[in-house]
């Protein structure tokens, strides 16, 4: 099994690590052809906006929702703006993969940036996790029909799945607990 | 320190620009420009490093109404610089929530003896280096990114890439040290040695280091990312050139597929003139900005 991730800008690198780390096979995607080789996709944190641009500059803004009727997405960040269906604000053409309303840059700007605890549901178990909010985005609501909510900070929802597809507003890329993204790879697995 | 979640959450957020183009903008227009051909966050100042160098006088921060205006025209982050060593004007830009604060040699310095302490801050500082030792002063007091500093407004790429290449030799010399050699080797470059120790159990600098100084076309940016860069900024390069947002596209190109040379080639091809640039030796030493700061 190989594991993509979306090499055009933001803290791809540490994604890689991170998969690494779990024994995985991993592929940084620069250009459309790098998917045929990928059983999973991750989408890392970066800025949405210019994410937008460079995928299209190289004809992989297509193809990922294409990639994401046979296999799984993840997005981090940046990422889980573009798996939404709708931004609410800061309009960013986005993937529409996940049902649900996102809000960009919703706490503010970096000063407003912070890291905590949370606990996220993985499998039915709780477990508590350091999430990193860096000019963070705020899921703003899901339609519940296929969106399942793991995790919210407050009253906030932060971390969601559907049937093929994973979003957070956090990056567990920048923490040491490889917890939702060995979620992913079983959720990958499933599929596979 | 390097655990600190405050300190965590500013250098978390130099990761987020990592692989991206970073470009100087003198207003909202330009701002616009940048943020169309896929730059990652604009550096807002008032005059560009290379009209600095032309037109002389103290240069210090830029007016707060220029940088509100630059917030509203983007969704980008927005950076802005203050003079080494000026906490008030870095307390200004806290205060307008800038998302980096550049401690920057292109100003004028406010302080011969002291940069910032950056760590009280909630506000993120990127500061200029050379070599490992100025490198890692920066970081202990409390810059959450480095850059090179390269040569500003010369539009000559030669010092970026010095000052890369001694950071990047001075790191793999770091991690060939015995740990007997790590005080010694932290008081010959003026470096403090737990971070030196740091670089020795980790092969790399505790935060991102981008380049900049001197970007001025797209296989420069291509060069400083093969030679380690995380990211590049680009400073007079686009806005000094006569064809800025052809030129902006070409060098976020470059930059995203570095390695790709045909991308590279395509990137570079009808861009009309680059700006001018200088022969280093031709700048008198008093007038290099790259000294500014130690």
């Amino acid at each position: 099994m190989t594991v993509g991730v979306l090499a055009l800008q933001g803290d791809y690198l540490h994604h890689k690590a991170l998969l690494e780390r779990l024994d995985e096979n991993v592929l940084l995607v620069k250009k459309p052809e790098h998917l045929k080789k990928c059983n999973g996709l991750i989408i890392p944190g970066g800025e949405s906006t210019t994410l937008v641009k460079l995928m299209k500059n190289i004809g992989l803004f297509e193809e990922i929702p294409r990639f994401n009727e046979h296999w799984p997405v993840f997005g981090t960040c940046a990422g889980a703006i573009l798996l939404s269906r709708t931004v609410a604000n800061h309009p960013v053409e986005s993937f529409a993969i996940m049902d649900m309303v996102i809000e960009r840059n919703a706490y503010g700007r970096q000063i407003d940036s912070f890291i905590d605890d949370v606990v996220v549901n993985l499998d039915g178990k709780e477990e508590t996790v350091e999430a990193v909010f860096i000019r963070a985005p705020k899921i703003k609501s899901v339609n519940t029909a296929t969106v399942q909510v793991l995790s919210q900070h407050n009253d906030d929802i932060i971390l969601v799945e559907n049937d093929r597809a994973m979003a957070a507003t956090f990056h567990p890329e920048l923490t040491d607990d490889l917890q939702i993204h060995q979620y992913f790879l079983n959720k990958i697995r499933r599929h596979h | 320190m390097l655990t600190d979640k405050s300190y965590k959450t500013k250098v978390s957020l130099a990761k987020m620009l990592e692989g991206g183009v970073i470009m100087d903008v003198t207003n909202a227009e330009q701002a616009k420009i940048a943020e169309d051909a896929g730059a990652v966050a604009v550096m807002a100042l008032e005059r560009i490093p290379a009209d600095i160098r032309a037109q002389g006088g103290v240069a210090r921060m830029s007016n707060p109404s220029l940088i509100k205006g630059i917030q509203e025209a983007v969704s980008i982050p927005v950076m802005a610089k203050c003079r080494i060593g000026h906490f008030a004007e870095a307390q200004v830009l806290e205060s307008l929530s800038v998302d980096f604060i550049d401690e920057s040699e292109v100003l004028t310095p406010a302080d011969e003896e002291f940069h910032i302490e950056k760590h009280p801050f909630k506000a993120p500082f990127v500061c200029g280096c050379r070599d490992i030792g100025e490198a890692l002063r920066r970081v202990s007091e409390g810059a959450a990114m480095l850059r090179t500093k390269g040569e500003a407004g010369s539009g000559n790429i030669v010092e970026a890439v010095r000052h890369m290449r001694r950071v990047q030799s001075e790191i793999k010399r770091i991690t060939t040290l015995g740990n007997e050699e790590l005080v010694t080797y932290a008081k010959d470059h003026g470096a403090p040695v737990e971070l030196v120790r740091y670089v020795k159990e980790n092969g790399k600098l505790p935060v991102p280091n981008f380049a900049a100084g001197g970007i001025a076309t797209p296989a420069d940016a291509s060069l400083m990312m093969q030679l380690g860069a995380e990211a590049v900024f680009v400073g007079s390069g686009i806005f000094k050139s006569e064809d800025p947002a052809e030129r902006a596209r070409a060098v976020v190109l470059a930059t995203t597929h570095y390695m790709d040379f045909d991308i590279v080639a395509k990137a570079s091809e009808g861009l009309k003139d680059a700006m001018k640039g200088l022969e280093i030796s031709e700048i008198p030493e008093d007038q290099l900005l790259q000294n500014r700061g130690w």
